[in-house]
């Protein structure tokens, strides 16, 4: 699987470059390529980690914490992704780094959530798996909330349309980096996820030879 | 059962009114707070004499958020000082009632703030608070409400926590965002020159929905999260 | 009372966050009438034992049975049946002996919470303080109230953390002698404490830990203050 995605990117720039320009966009339209992508994984990612934490905050399943936490540290990622890509889009299309959009300020805000998310799992010290669970939880929650405020907030003012109609060859590269980033965002979750469930049991096995 | 819910609810937002009115502290402390913030943004919001469009509402919004803030640590700071909070989690009665009681005593306290800050705001900004103040009243109760039962929940988590007074504003924050653009926005729409109710009610009936889920979330996650 | 129990057992308790242990497979038993103490220095996992014992804390491994069920499988009653005095006294310091006693009462749902207070300050021998606020209390005083406020609802398991910090040689006495009646009343007592010479002759049995580690006992005869250092120097 992670040879499969690796081959994936590393076709992904033919695939993005056989696709033609956009008429008045030019070449830089292709930023759209990755960016939409990473705004997918991003809200998957955070919905992720909300699911987990409901999990493992209601369920009482341990492992639950494992996937939640790794979710939560893809999510600021691709969040990240998201929003360094999205301004660059701006600065071409309407001529200022940074827009007011509906979409992205909510992504903004979510990516605050998230990174709020990693600092309280951080310095939190003891519980902190708890609390960042209730935190991942009311982040997911908050999701529908956020876009519905952000959106209204907005029709106040002129909205420029983001999505350019697609024309079929350009959507075959797109979907095609669709393709590609699920399969970096599972490769990724599982990868981290182990990575955390070992360190939990690299602990409990300190603990056993600490007592035996 | 739930007659013994609503009690012990009670009993704990007595307890708490009768700490606060002997001492007073919180109130006061917090009042002045609020007031500290709507001048503070006055000076840089104000050009030439003359507010910028909509900066009544932002201030007493921004101003809510912060002395909100002040007031939840504050309140746990105090069930954090003898340890009382874990003796109240000691007692046999229901965990979600106890956070019901702090959220009421919270609420009761940041209204009274409100209720100096709104004049206020009024008065310095020329706001118009007595047309359509019963949308205003609506506008300010479901945005104080969304706001703290999300701040009452993470205060009582962060009880716990190290470097809490930091954690707070930077989880509750991002979280109240649609609860800030919703006050604000909606109460901006009540102070213009011609009031836009239609669009107010739009906010009002957000808030309305945000309170019903997050209150709903936080009576749910608050026994799992405060058990460690 | 259904949530009711005779019988505590601690079977090989263990408590970590992350990588430090506070608590390590940590087992004993204790009846009705029992008075036990959990020694060791500052660190060792008394209060985390205690917090355990208290159901405020899940232990990572192990269990705690009261009489024959774990505390999740009793539920939320069996916090009725505990009662525990923190170090940290756990009374509103703004509000009067009366009405810290009151409200606790109310809380754990008594009948006649108030007849109930008036009786625990007359035990307290603060009956006549009862509208003093409890900020302007001596440490002593404090203790005694704080020890009533634990035992308003008659609790069959009596938790104590360091009961004897700051107290003179008449509050220590009057500890001990409530800690004795409780003891005639079936109660189960499990105390935390470092001072020896006080408990030394109270205690049916003692609980030595260090580093949340529990050190073989030495066997009993010899004084405690001997035991203990036996025990810790292994």
């Amino acid at each position: 699987m992670l040879g499969l995605a690796a081959g994936m990117f590393a076709l992904a720039p033919w695939m993005i470059n056989a696709a033609p320009n956009e008429a008045t966009m030019g070449l830089v339209y292709k930023i759209y390529f990755f960016h939409m992508p990473s705004a997918w994984m991003f809200m998957v990612a955070a919905i992720t980690s909300g699911i987990a934490s409901a999990r493992f905050l209601f369920l009482k399943r341990p492992s639950a914490d494992g996937w939640a936490l790794a979710a939560g540290e893809l999510a600021v990622l691709f969040g990240a992704f998201t929003l360094v890509s999205g301004p660059l889009w701006a600065r071409k299309a309407w001529g200022v780094w940074w827009v007011w959009d509906a979409r992205l300020t909510s992504s903004l805000m979510l990516f605050m959530i998230f990174v709020a998310y990693l600092l309280l799992r951080k310095y939190g010290g003891p519980g902190s798996d708890k609390l960042g669970a209730g935190m991942a939880l009311f982040g997911m929650a908050n999701v529908p909330f956020i876009y519905v405020s952000v959106n209204y907030w907005r029709t106040f003012h002129p909205l420029t349309s983001v999505v350019p109609t697609l024309p079929v060859e350009m959507g075959i590269p797109l979907w095609y980096c669709v393709t590609a980033f699920t399969l970096l965002f599972i490769v990724l979750l599982r990868m981290r996820t182990r990575l955390e469930h070992q360190r939990v049991r690299v602990e409990a096995l300190y603990l056993l030879e600490d007592e035996s | 059962m739930m007659r013994a819910f609503f009690r012990v609810a009670w009993i704990v937002v007595r307890k708490d009114l009768t700490v606060e009115v002997r001492s007073l502290e919180i109130l006061s402390t917090t009042l002045f707070f609020a007031v500290t913030v709507v001048l503070m943004f006055s000076f840089g919001l104000v050009v030439d004499g003359r507010p910028l469009n909509d900066v009544a509402a932002a201030i007493l919004w921004v101003a809510i958020a912060f002395s909100g803030t002040l007031a939840l640590g504050r309140t746990f700071e105090r069930e954090r000082h003898n340890d009382t909070l874990r003796a109240l989690l000691l007692a046999p009665a229901d965990r979600p009632a106890l956070y019901v009681g702090k959220l009421a005593g919270i609420l009761l306290l940041l209204a009274l703030v409100e209720a100096v800050l709104v004049p206020l705001v009024g008065l310095l900004f020329a706001a118009p608070i007595f047309v359509n103040s019963g949308y205003l009243i609506a506008l300010l109760a479901g945005g104080t409400l969304g706001f703290t039962a999300v701040g009452t929940l993470f205060a009582a988590m962060l009880v716990r926590a190290r470097s809490r007074d930091v954690l707070l504003p930077i989880m509750l924050y991002p979280m109240t965002v649609p609860v800030m653009i919703a006050g604000v926005r909606g109460t901006a729409a009540l102070f213009q020159p011609t009031p836009d109710l239609a669009v107010a009610m739009f906010w009002i009936g957000l808030l309305g929905f945000f309170d019903v889920v997050f209150v709903t979330l936080a009576l749910w996650t608050f026994d799992p999260v405060m058990t460690d | 009372m259904s949530s009711d129990f005779d019988r505590i057992a601690v079977v090989d308790v263990s408590r970590h966050y992350g990588r430090r242990k506070a608590l390590s497979q940590v087992t004993f038993t204790g009846g009705a009438g029992d008075i036990i103490g959990l020694l060791g220095p500052n660190g060792a996992g008394k209060s985390t034992l205690l917090n355990i014992l208290a159901t405020l804390l899940s232990p990572s491994r192990g269990r705690v049975e009261y009489g024959a069920r774990t505390a999740t499988e009793a539920g939320a009653d069996i916090r009725g049946r505990i009662g525990m005095l923190g170090h940290d006294l756990f009374l509103y310091p703004e509000l009067t002996a009366r009405e810290n006693l009151v409200f606790f009462g109310q809380l754990y749902g008594l009948d006649q919470a108030v007849a109930r207070a008036e009786a625990a300050l007359t035990r307290a021998g603060l009956a006549e303080r009862a509208n003093d606020f409890v900020s302007g209390f001596s440490r002593g005083m404090r203790q005694r109230v704080a020890l009533e406020r634990a035992l308003l609802h008659g609790p069959r398991l009596l938790l104590l953390d360091e009961p004897f910090t700051g107290l003179d040689q008449a509050s220590t006495e009057t500890l001990v002698n409530r800690l004795r009646e409780c003891q005639a009343s079936g109660a189960i007592v499990i105390l935390a404490t470092h001072d020896l010479d006080i408990v030394d002759g109270v205690l049916s049995q003692a609980v030595f830990l260090q580093n949340g580690r529990q050190v073989g006992e030495p066997a009993p005869g010899t004084g405690l203050r001997q035991r203990y250092r036996e025990a810790m120097t292994r």
